[in-house]
């Protein structure tokens, strides 16, 4: 009875600890963000904007409560009032901003919500869907700081509505006007002066979802929606695609050379080189993974990684290849771990015996 | 020259025992090391301990086959090589984790067990010394080992540790980048520290062993009461057959059935560890690569540190650090601040037990607290703690001083 009371105390403090530095400490560590479910709606990004009007108005109420605190001296500084001034005027200026964000992501979103609602002509979809092969005409070539992805399965990979929102302003859809005083500057910015009418781009999407479509495996997925920026080089995956093998070494190094130009034009678009992602479902948690990839500034502010607009099942199939790749153990742990784990519990009872049958004589 | 049977073939009973004394060591050692028979389970932790070492041993024997110290290498020989390439490499990795981190919670417990049950006191003080001078090289491994992954945290970790050796206003940068080998972690760094966890530490770490187990031969092993037995008359009453009357049971294979039994149960929580839950022991912020241009959000050592590193963090530079040094040390002086003449399990000591549980909540709080982010509350709560761990000392001077002799 002593030894199991003994036992209860062990356990219990071993488990504050656990509790304490693990879950615990991790949730105040990480702020907590919310998804969406992968909807595509506006939601967050209004949410989003709405915080920032928050924060600033704060700021602002802190910068006028300097001020006055300022005006209640007795012969202030001058040049002191004229900083907290300034200071106010700067927030209020912001204020504007924020509020302006806020009326064009709601002007945006509303829009992208009439354009589904739309009666869309597929035909003319695919006679306007020639204008996008301009681009994403698979020849392999950066255009703006990215190869333009392959279209072949954009149907299925992405949600509609992300989509419809592409066609309208890439900058705005991807969450990442900030980074751009134009769209026009974005590397696909070009599809505004190309696609011009909401109908249009009601025929293209319908036209996309009824034919640009297929199965993917969870490999090709992740090729399609995640490589052009960044490599997996455990899976010998680079911003090229797979890395083809080679016999003469001479070749081997001029294909490598070709990887570095293209990382060095990638680089130049993000501002820095995107991380490989051979480790990264291990170096992340789930819902960490799953927040950030529906949209990166949730976690990330002010990252410049575009939210790519991927459906929930190719999400899935996304992590499932970056499983495969980072902890490919995974099957085989579950295969052996109740074997060894059984073979220790028939250890424990045979020990178990054997004590008994050792200390029957002692009491 | 002693007497040789001429007769005796060879590697018989009778050779060995002419040659090596092989009953004599048996006996000392196992049939007639006599333990007390009033214990309970905590008195396995020493063997567990041993078998957990043994463990880290072993798949870091694996592991070391295939691991790279190279800055360039490293990340991907421990990530890929291992992780992927390896048959089973996983499996040795994460059994050298978990063992890794739980070798530490299995130290704490038989420590705190030596402090509830005064087994550091009147003759036992060496098994103690020896005991937290294991504790130290077992840190000192730890760290060592954490860097090898040459991932985010093992550089920033190594970082921030080695320079604690500046000594705050003493600026030491000298001896800092005599540590590094370099400026900052680089690869003198960590082919150094690969030397320190491969080769000299485990060295030192075995010597130790014996001397723990060589300082635990004479005194005895202490027991449920801290009763004084007298192991000669209680060992003549064990082998006259009276097992009930006696108060002693031989080490083997009597203490080592329950030993292994408790080693059973243990080893299904470790696997349990190794199959499922081993991401406690291996942070997900080293997988990524060691980047010295980015700093983590939060850098924060292993659970096993984070009392201390809490007891450094809530004051000013130069105190932080003379607060650090004490509780690296003080543990070591314990059994001669503690001034009881009582050998006794702590809740017959009076103030005593409720000295030790004050010790035991308020190292967990400091733990969790260590690796809280230092704001608001937490930064106030971690203060307090630390406080506390100074103060407990002193008191404990005091209250065993006052202690009346049972």
């Amino acid at each position: 009875m002593r030894e199991f009371k003994i036992l209860a105390v062990v356990v219990f403090f071993t488990l504050v600890v656990y509790i304490g530095v693990e879950p615990f400490a991790h949730s105040q560590m990480h702020a907590h963000v919310e998804g969406h479910d992968f909807v595509y709606d506006g939601t967050a990004d209004i949410e989003e904007a709405n915080t920032r009007v928050e924060n600033t108005k704060e700021a602002l109420k802190k910068a006028q409560d300097e001020l006055a605190k300022i005006q209640g001296i007795d012969d202030a500084p001058q040049e002191d009032i004229v900083k907290a001034q300034e200071a106010i005027k700067k927030q209020e200026g912001a204020l504007v901003k924020a509020e302006e964000t806020v009326k064009r992501k709601s002007l945006f979103w509303n829009n992208v919500a009439s354009i589904a609602q739309l009666d869309a002509n597929v035909s003319n979809g695919e006679a306007s869907f020639g204008t996008c092969m301009a681009c994403h005409n698979g020849a392999g070539i950066n255009m703006g700081g990215v190869i333009p992805p392959s279209l072949d399965h954009v149907g299925s990979l992405y949600d509609r509505n992300y989509l419809i929102a592409l066609l309208k302003d890439p900058a705005m859809a991807s969450n990442v006007d900030h980074k751009y005083a134009n769209t026009m500057m974005h590397p696909m910015g070009s599809v505004m002066a190309m696609v011009t009418s909401d109908q249009q781009i009601a025929d293209i999407v319908e036209y996309m979802m009824q034919n640009k479509v297929g199965e993917l495996e969870p490999k090709a997925a992740f090729e399609e929606a995640c490589v052009r920026c960044h490599a997996v080089r455990y899976a010998k995956i680079t911003q090229l695609g797979d890395t083809p093998e080679f016999k003469e070494e001479k070749d081997a190094l001029a294909y490598k050379i070709k990887v570095l130009d293209e990382q060095a034009l990638v680089k130049a678009y993000m501002g820095k080189l995107p991380p490989d992602l051979s480790m990264m479902i291990r170096a992340r948690s789930p819902h960490y993974m799953e927040t950030f990839v529906e949209n990166p500034q949730t976690q990330l502010p002010g990252t410049s990684m575009p939210r790519v607009g991927l459906t929930k099942e190719n999400y899935e199939k996304v992590k499932t290849y970056l499983e495969e790749v980072g902890d490919p153990s995974k099957p085989a742990r579950e295969a052996i771990g109740p074997w060894v784990i059984l073979f220790f519990v028939v250890f424990a009872v045979l020990a178990y015996l054997w004590k008994k049958s050792q200390w029957k004589d002692l009491h | 020259m002693a007497h040789f049977d001429e007769n005796a073939k060879p590697f018989s009973n009778q050779w060995l025992n002419d040659r090596l004394a092989i009953d004599t060591v048996k006996r000392v050692l196992s049939t007639e090391y006599w333990i007390p028979k009033n214990i309970n389970f905590l008195w396995a932790m020493g063997m567990i301990l041993a078998a957990t070492f043994g463990l880290l041993v072993v798949s870091g024997i694996f592991l070391l086959m295939y691991y790279k110290p190279d800055v360039n290498l490293a990340f991907d020989s421990v990530n890929h090589t291992i992780m992927s390439e390896v048959g089973f490499g996983w499996l040795w990795r994460h059994i050298h984790g978990v063992a890794a981190s739980v070798v530490f919670l299995i130290i704490y417990i038989h420590m705190l067990t030596g402090i509830y049950y005064s087994s550091y006191k009147r003759g036992r003080e060496l098994i103690w010394i020896s005991g937290m001078l294991l504790f130290v090289t077992f840190s000192a491994e730890a760290f060592s080992g954490y860097m090898l992954p040459w991932g985010q945290m093992s550089y920033w970790a190594g970082m921030v540790i080695t320079n604690l050796f500046e000594g705050g206003s003493l600026h030491l940068t000298g001896l800092v980048e005599w540590i590094r080998g370099d400026y900052v972690p680089g690869d003198a760094y960590l082919t150094r520290f690969f030397m320190l966890h491969v080769f000299l530490l485990p060295l030192i770490i075995i010597g130790l062993i014996v001397f723990h187990f060589a300082s635990l031969r004479l005194p005895h092993v202490n027991n449920q009461e801290g009763e004084e037995i007298d192991f000669e008359e209680a060992a003549k009453l064990y082998k006259e057959g009276k097992k009930k009357e006696s108060k002693v049971i031989p080490f083997s294979p009597v203490f080592l059935s329950k030993d292994i039994f408790v080693m059973g149960v243990y080893f299904i929580l470790f696997f349990f560890l190794v199959f499922y839950n081993f991401d406690f022991a291996m942070d997900p912020v080293n997988f990524d690569p060691a980047d010295g241009l980015q700093t983590p959000p939060h850098i924060y050592p292993e659970w096993y540190f984070l009392w201390s590193y809490e007891i450094l963090r809530p004051f000013p530079k130069n105190p932080g650090l003379i607060a650090f040094l004490i509780a690296q040390v003080i543990f070591f002086l314990l059994p001669f601040i503690d001034r009881s003449p009582n050998v006794a399990p702590a809740h017959k000591r009076g103030l005593f037990v409720i000295w030790f549980w004050v010790l035991v909540v308020d190292m967990i709080a400091l733990t969790i607290l260590g690796k809280l982010p230092p704001e608001g509350v937490f930064n106030t709560l971690g203060t307090v703690a630390a406080v506390i761990f100074l103060l407990m000392w002193p008191i404990l001077f005091i209250i065993t001083k006052l202690e009346k002799k049972l």
